[in-house]
C-alpha cells in the first residue's frame, strides 16, 4: 500500500519581519485565488487541516496557513530568551503584510480567527485595496478581560494545560470529540506565556472599537462568520460590526470559537457560500 | 443534581488520574445552599450541605440556581456551555485561592460538569 500523505506542503520560509530574521512555517494546498488563513491566539496552523484537505476548496483556492512567530514550528527570534512576548496590532498588521509580500500573493484573501478575527478588522480600515477579500471569523472590536490572563505563565501552573482549560468551553458542546481534543492539543501544547502574550492584543493594544465606523465592508468585501457558542466573540458583537460597516455576517449554528478546527465539515459548509461569492465576484 | 456528582466522577478512572495531584475542599454555592466538597488526590470523598460555621475551603463558586440547572442539560444552550461563560455574563463569581482552580482547571471544569452525563435533556 502506497503512503497515505495528505495533500498538504509544508516548508519553512526565511524572511525579514518587523526587521529581524525569521524562520516561519508555512502550509499550503490547492491551487487559484490566494487564500491566506490567521490561527488563534497560542495556537498554530494546524487549525485549517480541515481546509487544506477539503478539495472543494481547494479545486479553486490556494489555501496558505502560516504559524505565526513563537508558534507551533515557527521558532520565536533569535534572543527571544531576554523579551517578553507580547503581540500588538502594529506588529501583527506588519506580519501579514510582509508575510503576503514575501509569497509575493496577488491580491489575496485573507481569513482570519479570533486574534485573526480581529486583526483584519484592521485590515479592513487601514490595507483594504490590498485584499481580495476579507473574512472575519469570530470578529469582535473589543473583548474585556474576564479572567486574570497571569495565570496562564507561572511555573507553578503549567500553561499549556491552564490555556487548554481557559478556552476548552469555547469550543460548542456538540463538536466531535477528536476534533475538539485536536483543537485542545494545540493549546496544551503552546509555547510558555504565548498565549498570554497573543492575549495583550485581543485584551488590551487591539480595541478597534473607536474605528469600526470607518470601515466600508463593502468596498473591502468583508465577511463575518461567528459561531453562536462563542461567548468571547458574542454573536451579538459580530452583528454590530456588521450593521455599523456594511459587512454580510452570519451567524453559525452548533460551533463555538474555534470552527475551522473544532467541527471543520459544518464550519466548510458556512465557508463555502462565502468562497462562491468571492469567486463569482472576480 | 449536585450529589450525583461523587459517584460520576469517581466512577470515571481517566478524570479521577487527570485530578490525582489535587486535594482540597471547595465551596459551592447553588443560590442561597451552599455545598462543601472535598477531594482527595482526584476522587469526592464528600459533598457536605450547609448551613455552616466557620466553613473552611480553599475557593468559592457561586450562581445562582436556574443558572446550574441551565448549566447542567445535556446539550446547554449557548452562554450556558461553560462556567467562563456564566462568569463573563456576571451569573457565577469566584473568590479565594484560585490556585488550586486554575491548576486543575480541565479537571475541575469536568467535576462540575459531570451530571450531564445522567441529564435527560
Amino acid at each position: 500500500m502506497s503512503p497515505r500523505f495528505e495533500p498538504i506542503t509544508g516548508r519553512y520560509l526565511n524572511l525579514t519581519l518587523l526587521g529581524r530574521p525569521h524562520r516561519l512555517y508555512i502550509e499550503e494546498a490547492g491551487q487559484g485565488i490566494p487564500l491566506l488563513c490567521l490561527h488563534t491566539a497560542g495556537s498554530d496552523g494546524r487549525q485549517y487541516r480541515g481546509l487544506l484537505n477539503d478539495k472543494r476548496i481547494t479545486d479553486n483556492y490556494r489555501v496558505i496557513v502560516f504559524d505565526m512567530p513563537w508558534h507551533g514550528k515557527s521558532s520565536p527570534p533569535e534572543g527571544y530568551q531576554n523579551e517578553e512576548y507580547k503581540l500588538t496590532s502594529r506588529g501583527y498588521i506588519q506580519m501579514i503584510l510582509e508575510i503576503a509580500g514575501a509569497l509575493e500573493l496577488d491580491k489575496p484573501v485573507v481569513m482570519g480567527c479570533s486574534i485573526g478575527g480581529r486583526i483584519v478588522l484592521y485590515l479592513a480600515h487601514q490595507h483594504a485595496k490590498r485584499f481580495r477579500a476579507i473574512i472575519g471569523l469570530e470578529s469582535a472590536a473589543h473583548v474585556a478581560p474576564y479572567y486574570d490572563v497571569e495565570w496562564l505563565h507561572r511555573p507553578d501552573v503549567h500553561g499549556g494545560e491552564v490555556s487548554a482549560g481557559v478556552v476548552s468551553g469555547l469550543i460548542a458542546p456538540t463538536a466531535p470529540d477528536n476534533h475538539r481534543w485536536e483543537t485542545l492539543w494545540h493549546y496544551l501544547q503552546s509555547g510558555p506565556g504565548i498565549f498570554k502574550g497573543d492575549l495583550h492584543f485581543y485584551k488590551v493594544d487591539g480595541d478597534i472599537r473607536g474605528k469600526i465606523d470607518e470601515i466600508d465592508g463593502r468596498a473591502s468585501n468583508l465577511y463575518l462568520l461567528t459561531g453562536e457558542y462563542d461567548y468571547s466573540c458574542t454573536s451579538e458583537g459580530t452583528l454590530d460590526i456588521a450593521k455599523r460597516t456594511g459587512a454580510e455576517a452570519q451567524i453559525m449554528k452548533g460551533l463555538g470559537h474555534f470552527p475551522m478546527s473544532e467541527d471543520p465539515q459544518k464550519f466548510i459548509s458556512y465557508l463555502l457560500p462565502v468562497l462562491e461569492k468571492i469567486r463569482g465576484a472576480a | 443534581m449536585i450529589e450525583r456528582i461523587p459517584d460520576l466522577v469517581n466512577a470515571d478512572a481517566n478524570l479521577v488520574r487527570r485530578g490525582r495531584f489535587l486535594s482540597t475542599t471547595f465551596l459551592m454555592e447553588i443560590g442561597n445552599q451552599g455545598y462543601l466538597i472535598k477531594i482527595i488526590e482526584g476522587r469526592i470523598v464528600s459533598i457536605t450541605p450547609g448551613p455552616f460555621v466557620t466553613p473552611n475551603y480553599s475557593f468559592a463558586l457561586r450562581a445562582p440556581r436556574d443558572e446550574w440547572e441551565m448549566f447542567w442539560k445535556k446539550v446547554p444552550e449557548p452562554g450556558h456551555n461553560d462556567i467562563f461563560a456564566l462568569f463573563k455574563r456576571g451569573k457565577l463569581t469566584i473568590e479565594g485561592d484560585l490556585h488550586p482552580f486554575m491548576a486543575n482547571l480541565l479537571y475541575i471544569k469536568d467535576v462540575l460538569a459531570a451530571p450531564r452525563k445522567e441529564a435527560k435533556q
